[in-house]
């Protein structure tokens, strides 16, 4: 049974006057004791909202929300043992930097030694201890950030929520805070959920990350598996920078297999082998399919597929090339430098089994092959 | 601002002079008369230099006024003491009854909310003398008439929308999540509605609260009517200088002077907090 469980979950927010809007559409989801979870996705598509049910400030308007074993969506957040830390930080103006953080210590009835030993732990961590009696309104927004963050980090509590816990913060403290964070988090074994709609950051600091767009979760797994197996459109053309290559290709039966072509120079056999049932029916029976191509499976130098460069840029540790096939856009990223100019014609290597491909839908029904 | 010409400073050097001598000159006036005789006040033409008089504040305090027509009793310190009794006593309760409806209305979108926010706030645009005739009649009928109690009542037609008004834009004003937070930490919603939403609006209530006894205390027409003389504040209690030898400019003018100085000291403070409370919002993340 997993520490946090959430089962059907639906948000409608409704006001007079005004279409419902339907924020989170039967959300499903589980989260392991330890793990470190990212809601990942565009402003809008629910992923707040969904922390915010979890932290109890928004009712849910359909579903069970259970922590550890215990149903909480009913309870008043008081009583939910989750500690969080806001987007807007949303610390007490009257109070010192240390005084907020040991505000959240005050129901757990620690000793004032206790209480300010781990006050300055926190502090050290998120490198704050030396404004620890600021007033937050002299600090900078990104010290107000941290300061948010260590007042719901030095909770004991048994789910700890980050609304964009680093969004302000310098790049360069934001790389060596998430090291430190994800190693607190990992020796305590803590659970936490934290909205991002930033990938490095996902990736970085989450064991599993939540893609939502529209209120609907689209996939839930490791950063890797969103990259290799996108299970829909929307997340492969969302993960990963830049993201897959997507070309609509006509579908031809060919033996027994499938060929996949855009156009004459773009053309692939699908052997029937590596298709299960349902996606060789969904081939047999459609005109056109969605294929997608990772930018770092494509080779370039050699290869069949002729495109035109329309840019080619190093950025310091792999090349990005772009060019037009077909009349699609196509991004390979490799990690040499090439001679090429944009106009220059470029062969690109792409191998049948590094497609994927997607049904009418928008599901993935082959995955490539990873390697 | 840094730039502008010497003639545009001139410009706004004078227009600026010219308001402020056109609205502080009556009260500079009243000042000046209160020190004088009514024999003084009515010369013609008046002048600037007489020998200063305290003979009006003393009329007033000690609440004996001789006139042509003989010895009569003032009570005026008791009106003082009236105005102070129901503008504070109306303002304490519209502080008790608007400032948790404030945050209602602040904080949750509920049916007819707006709309009864907004009927709240129409009482101020009625005219008082609107809603009189048949207040004074049910006033009779409650027993309510000439009491402290009724006058208070009255009073938060002035004094309620004004407090729900302001407030409910401070607490606005205040990130629900500063609450969210405290809430998280273990506490319950009138904990953070007591410890957290109203010291932060602090400012604001007082400001809303020194603004609403202003008001209460310049009422005239509502006390007017439903108070008889012992109940009458300053503001109905100046009547009483309209005698029957004559109107009583001197005595006038030391009753306003003394009716005014706590409203026009309590602006004074009240305009700091004002400025305290609106530089609230840089305090927000």
């Amino acid at each position: 049974m997993g520490m946090l469980e959430l089962r059907s979950i639906d948000k409608v927010y409704r006001s007079r006057g005004r279409p419902a809007v339907h924020a989170v559409r039967s959300l499903d989801m589980a989260v392991e004791k330890g793990e470190i979870v990212a809601l990942l996705g565009s402003s809008g598509c629910g992923k707040t909202s969904t922390l915010r049910m979890i932290a109890g400030f928004e009712s849910v308007t359909a579903g069970s929300i259970a922590l550890r074993g215990r149903r909480i969506d009913e309870l008043p957040p008081a009583r939910r043992k989750v500690a969080m830390a806001f987007e807007g930080y949303s610390l007490y103006p009257p109070l010192t930097v240390r005084e907020n953080i040991a505000f959240a210590l005050k129901s757990q009835q620690l000793s004032r030694s206790e209480v300010s030993r781990r006050v300055e732990a926190i502090a050290r961590l998120v490198e704050i201890d030396d404004i620890l009696e600021s007033y937050p309104r002299v600090i900078s927004g990104g010290q107000q950030q941290r300061v948010s963050l260590a007042r719901a980090l030095v909770r004991d509590a048994d789910l700890y929520l980050l609304d964009e816990p680093m969004g302000q913060l310098e790049p360069q403290l934001r790389a060596v805070l998430r090291g430190r964070i994800k190693s607190l988090l990992a020796e305590r074994e803590m659970t936490a959920i934290f909205v991002t709609h930033d990938q490095t950051e996902a990736s970085a600091l989450a064991d599993r990350i939540v893609v939502m767009e529209d209120g609907v979760l689209q996939q839930f797994a490791s950063e890797k598996e969103l990259k290799e197996r996108p299970a829909n459109l929307f997340v492969a053309s969302f993960i990963g920078e830049p993201p897959m290559n997507l070309l609509e290709m006509e579908v031809k039966q060919a033996g027994s297999g499938f060929r996949l072509s855009a156009g004459p120079d773009v053309a692939f056999d699908i052997s029937g082998d590596g298709l299960d049932q349902a996606a060789r029916g969904v081939l047999a029976a459609v005109p056109r399919v969605q294929v997608g191509i990772r930018p770092q499976r494509i080779g370039v130098g050699e290869g069949a597929v002729r495109v035109r460069i329309g840019s080619n840029q190093w950025l310091g540790d792999q090349s990005h090339i772009a060019g037009e096939c077909a009349g699609y856009l196509l991004i390979a990223v490799i990690p040499n430098r090439i001679a090429a100019r944009p106009g220059d014609v470029v062969q690109f290597a792409i191998a049948p089994r590094h497609l994927n491909i997607f049904g009418p839908d928008g599901v993935c029904i082959r995955h490539a092959e990873v390697s | 601002m840094e730039h502008e010409s010497l003639a545009g400073r001139i410009f706004r050097g004078a227009a600026l002079t010219l308001i402020l001598v056109f609205f502080m000159f009556p009260i500079v006036w009243i000042l000046l008369m209160s020190f004088q005789t009514n024999e003084q006040i009515l010369r013609i033409p008046p002048r600037i230099l007489f020998e200063p008089t305290l003979a009006n504040y003393e009329a007033l305090i000690s609440g004996q006024l001789r006139t042509a027509a003989g010895n009569l009793e003032i009570t005026f310190m008791r009106n003082l003491w009236n105005s102070f009794v129901l503008s504070s006593g109306a303002v304490v309760l519209a502080l008790l009854l608007g400032v948790p409806a404030a945050y209602a209305f602040a904080r949750f979108k509920f049916r007819l909310g707006e709309t009864i926010a907004f009927t709240l706030l129409s009482f101020r645009f009625a005219p008082p003398l609107l809603v009189l005739l048949p207040l004074s009649l049910y006033y009779q009928e409650l027993g309510l008439n000439d009491t402290y109690v009724g006058i208070v009542w009255v009073y938060q037609l002035i004094a309620l929308p004004l407090i729900l008004w302001i407030v409910r834009g401070y607490f606005e004003d205040i990130s629900p999540d500063i609450e969210h937070a405290y809430r998280l930490a273990g506490h319950s919603w009138s904990e953070a509605f007591t410890r957290i939403a109203v010291p932060l609006a602090g400012p604001g209530i007082a400001a809303a609260g020194l603004l609403s006894f202003i008001f209460c205390w310049n009422n005239f027409i509502f006390a007017l009517i439903l108070a008889s003389a012992d109940k009458q504040p300053v503001t109905v209690g100046a009547l009483a200088f309209v005698t029957a030898s004559g109107i009583q400019y001197g005595q006038i003018a030391a009753a306003i002077v003394l009716s005014v100085t706590p409203t026009l000291l309590l602006a004074l403070y009240a305009q700091r907090y004002l400025v305290e409370g609106l530089s609230l919002g840089a305090v927000k993340g």
